[in-house]
């Protein structure tokens, strides 16, 4: 393993104080129990919302916390799901009497913590639950489809409703709302190593790739011989389409997120093939990202997520937003 | 069971599992994301720690501790459901009076239920519930027996064989499971941690 690392014990606090010193003019970082708040307390009246999970997903969510999106997040361990008494204080923190809409992307682990976290605090609040992974539908860690690239955009959109003076009900609507608009599929060409294991997650050929990854390394569909760009593209198109079947006159988000260890030149190849199969198929692409967003420490690999847009998706995911990692409009 | 019980099989099983923690990180890297053998040593740590801050408390009290170390300290989906645990076995009546075995198999029953609501799993999904479960059903039976020490052989052997069960079973339940007939022939990693911290509990408490 080859890491910038100290020791084990204090590999995220390191980072997580590093991170809190690089972006002192938007965020907080509270350690024990840990969660990122914005620098400035949330204004009377807004729903807040606090999302969370594993770390190693960097940077996603504490790179998500500032005007336009999150007000907190809180990181468990690498690839662990945060603890109930960190939610419990960061909704404490944030929360300005107008509620706490959580956003957990569907894992086991993720569920049962924020499920307590919410029954431990005493303020109104309620949940969203992302599963925009299209490759599996029950895998190792969830009952169901698994949250992946797509909380990304459910963070921005629904922040900006909340930003906007939605309610709290609004604002859980508009999140499911842009959830089942969605749909995501990722690859990976290499493992990821978290730092307490020492040594790669999974094996794989120098010639292989799995098909349908997880964003901890967790199996996906197949295991294959490698492909062009296009044919990968194609078939997680494919797959993607099947399952949200969008209408010719409908406009698309088009998202290629980074898995952490893939340059952005080749995510921008991903984009372009992307675009050619799309219109190749009449599905107008209107708005794009491209980016490492959703990561898994140093996996080699990309996903590709398409949302469908209506007119108040496209209004949200226009508005200003100032985070860490996502900053347009302000 | 006493403070001081659950401290001494709180090491008596921090050793076995850190015996066998490179098998149970293998099982894990097979079909997981490899953290729950550090979730768990992470865990019994903790515990293992806490000896000195609950050594003289009231057993509801140091279970209600541990409980919360184990919800704060773990993380990830071991985390909440031993944290569950604990924080069942810490709310059962009458604790300040002498816990028995019969009182003693009463509360991980009703710890081992409460984790079955927070995961919603049954026996058949290759969880750890696929131990729990069954060794639960089997304390059930021998809660009121005087001679319960061969009664908890035959636990530890329901333990080690629905452990080894998992073995075979799908990954996951419903349609379409890509993932189900690549996990088939791994041991469910949570499976083998349970049924070895019950296999360490019971063999101590036969020995004594």
């Amino acid at each position: 393993m080859k890491k910038f690392i100290n020791n084990n014990d204090d590999f995220l606090k390191e980072s997580l104080t590093g991170f809190g010193k690089a972006h002192s003019d938007i965020i907080n970082v509270n350690l024990d129990p840990s969660f990122v708040s914005r620098k400035n307390k949330t204004k009377d009246g807004k729903v807040s919302l606090i999302s969370g999970g594993g770390s190693g997903h960097e940077p996603m969510h504490g790179g998500f916390v500032g005007h336009g999106m999150l007000d907190a997040a809180c990181p468990g361990f690498v690839f662990s799901a945060p603890t109930p008494d960190q939610m419990q204080a960061a909704a404490e923190h944030v929360d300005s009497g107008a509620g706490v809409l959580f956003i957990v992307k569907n894992y086991s682990g993720d569920i049962m913590n924020f499920q307590m976290g919410a029954e431990m605090y005493s303020g109104k609040n309620d949940s969203i639950v992302t599963n925009d992974d299209v490759a599996v539908e029950d895998s190792t860690f969830t009952t169901g489809r698994r949250g992946v690239a797509a909380t990304v955009l459910v963070e921005k959109i629904v922040g900006s409703l909340a930003e906007h003076s939605g309610s709290l009900e609004e604002c859980k609507k508009l999140g499911e709302k842009v959830n089942k608009n969605a749909g995501t599929m990722g690859v990976a060409f290499t493992s990821c190593t978290v730092p307490a294991a020492g040594k790669p997650t999974f094996d794989i050929g120098d010639d292989e790739m799995e098909f349908g990854v997880g964003i901890h390394g967790e199996p996906g569909r197949k295991r294959e011989k490698i492909q062009p760009s296009k044919t990968i593209v194609g078939n997680i198109l494919e797959a993607i389409l099947d399952n949200l079947k969008p209408e010719k006159n409908e406009k698309n988000l088009l998202f290629v997120n980074g898995m952490g260890g893939t340059p952005l030149t080749e995510l921008y190849l991903v984009y372009e093939d992307a675009c050619q199969i799309l219109q190749s198929k009449g599905v107008q692409v209107t708005k794009s990202l491209v980016g490492n967003y959703c990561t898994s420490l140093e996996m080699q690999g990309a996903s590709i997520t398409l949302l469908k847009c209506d007119d108040e998706i496209l209004k949200h995911w226009d508005s200003p937003v100032h985070t860490a990692a996502m900053r347009w409009g302000m | 069971m006493s403070v001081s019980f659950l401290i001494s099989q709180a090491k008596g099983v921090q050793k076995v599992i850190d015996e066998n923690s490179a098998e149970i990180e293998v099982l894990d890297q097979k079909i997981g994301d490899g953290d729950h053998i550090f979730n768990i040593q992470r865990g019994l740590k903790l515990v293992v720690e806490l000896e000195d801050s609950i050594k003289d408390l009231p057993l509801a009290k140091a279970l209600n501790m541990i409980a919360m170390k184990v919800l704060s300290g773990i993380g990830g989906s071991s985390g909440a459901l031993f944290g569950t645990f604990f924080m069942t076995m810490a709310k059962s009546p009458d604790l300040d009076k002498d816990v028995d075995f019969n009182k003693a198999c009463e509360m991980i029953i009703s710890g081992i239920k409460a984790m079955k609501e927070r995961g919603k799993a049954d026996v058949g999904e290759k969880t750890m519930m696929d131990v729990l479960i069954p060794v639960s059903e089997k304390l059930n039976e021998l809660k009121n027996e005087s001679e319960f020490k061969s009664g908890l052989n035959e636990v530890i052997k329901i333990a080690e064989e629905r452990m080894l069960s998992t073995k075979d079973m799908l990954a996951t339940k419903g349609r379409a499971s890509f993932l189900g007939e690549r996990a088939k022939g791994h041991i469910d990693p949570g499976a083998r941690s349970s049924q070895l911290i019950i296999d360490t509990i019971c063999k101590s408490v036969i020995n004594n």
